[in-house]
């Protein structure tokens, strides 16, 4: 008996979904990105208006102030979706935690001198308010935010910064255990190099509108916060200690890294959509700049000393050379 | 420089979807055939693939080695850097 081989080939029907096949205008393949994002917003046919916001439908483009023709331009650049989100931070959880134990194991953070245990308790352990700050205001985006493209990176967001706040609170662990915690809670609550940021920072937890808490908080803040506390601080302290908080800390800079771009994507996208867009996060971004950079001083004293100010400039500087780049004119300033 | 055809031939998935697509955009004079499971693309002289064009519809970095996991076949000299991958006679 002969036997013949041939290849049959079966044509799919269609490439995609019809709503993906609209927005790519044929109907081709998809990548998952595209599927798992697009259209998930519900737009119409909603029962009941919130109690609490009469004026507002339960989902609404009006509770920002910025306007988008589609809303879903605000694309992530990382293109996360739930499997590539959770692979990639699996990848990086499993590196740190390898990190740490390898800290823990040396008592590298236990072991440092009592005078920098002391001051990282009072400064970079105290951050984890900071994350928690950022994870409420990022879920407030996501709640509150409108159209999929943002929501569910700002949701990824959320949980990125859950976890932050937990790095955090492991390294002060490793320092002093939970009388370390206990303290650095107790700076941020009462240590008056830390009231000012905190003042700023629960005032950023009440602004209702949602593209405001995602340019004070995702630019602003974090492009003051990470560069100080992840990079200038890490310089200061290898010089004098080695590579202990370069290692405990190493996911807090690839992450910066990483969201930087998802961030500045979003912003440059609104930016472009109207000069109207452009004037409003000007002046939203410069607003929080102006507050968070001083409030940071303090602390950069105590973190740098003499040399607090001349850090704390080569922070700032950078980022509005950024805020720049994004298209963001400080208010008055001549274009 | 010979404008012999070169081809390279790829397994049809949802990883190399983005390796044909950049190809495809990088290469205006390739021919690109879809058949079974198989794109094969073929173009006269030479053939590049770029890091920098699949980084940018992936969105993440892209090592020029991912390359060999959906290879199937391939006619033409290398030459191989961390940025581009080139196929032509020589």
């Amino acid at each position: 008996m002969q036997i013949d081989i041939r290849t049959d080939s079966v044509k799919p029907v269609r490439q995609t979904f019809a709503n993906i096949a609209r927005r790519l205008g044929a109907d081709k393949p998809a990548t998952r990105y595209q599927e798992a994002m697009y259209d998930l917003q519900p737009e119409t046919s909603f029962h009941y208006r919130p109690l609490w916001q009469p004026e507002y439908e339960l989902y609404d483009k009006r509770r920002t102030a910025v306007v988008m023709a589609d809303w879903y331009a605000l694309k992530d650049p990382r293109q996360f979706y739930y499997g590539t989100y959770v692979n990639t931070r699996a990848r990086q959880q499993e590196s740190m935690e390898k990190n740490l134990e390898f800290l823990e194991q040396r008592g590298l953070l236990a072991n440092l001198p009592d005078d920098t245990r002391q001051l990282l308790t009072g400064t970079v352990v105290a951050l984890r308010h900071v994350e928690w700050a950022a994870n409420m205001n990022n879920a407030y985006v996501t709640a509150y935010g409108y159209g999929s493209a943002i929501t569910e990176a700002t949701m990824f967001h959320t949980m990125d910064r859950l976890a932050l706040a937990q790095y955090l609170t492991r390294i002060g662990l490793l320092i002093g255990g939970t009388t370390a915690v206990a303290t650095a809670k107790d700076a941020w609550l009462n240590a008056p190099d830390w009231q000012q940021v905190r003042h700023a920072v629960e005032d950023l937890l009440v602004v209702q509108d949602w593209f405001e808490s995602f340019v004070a908080q995702n630019l602003v803040f974090d492009g003051l916060v990470y560069p100080l506390f992840y990079a200038r601080l890490d310089s200061l302290l290898a010089c004098d200690h080695g590579p202990a908080y370069s290692l405990a800390t190493e996911f807090m800079r690839a992450w910066h890294t990483e969201t930087t771009r998802w961030v500045d994507a979003v912003v440059k996208t609104a930016v472009q959509e109207s000069s109207a867009n452009a004037a409003l996060i000007a002046r939203q971004a410069y607003d929080w700049l102006d507050r968070f950079a001083p409030a940071l001083e303090p602390i950069a004293d105590r973190l740098f000393g003499a040399d607090a100010g001349d850090v704390l400039a080569a922070v700032v500087l950078p980022l509005e050379t950024r805020l720049t780049a994004l298209g963001l004119v400080r208010p008055g300033a001549p274009a | 420089m010979s404008q012999q055809p070169v081809f390279i031939a790829l397994q049809a998935n949802e990883d190399t979807r983005a390796i044909v697509e950049a190809i495809e955009s990088d290469n205006p004079h390739a021919t690109i055939q879809h058949f079974p499971a198989m794109v094969k693309i073929n173009a006269p002289g030479r053939l590049e693939i770029n890091r920098a064009t699949i980084e940018a519809l992936i969105g993440r970095s892209w090592d020029i080695q991912e390359l060999q996991l959906g290879l199937i076949s391939l006619g033409g000299n290398i030459e191989e850097t961390e940025d581009q991958f080139l196929l032509a006679w020589r």
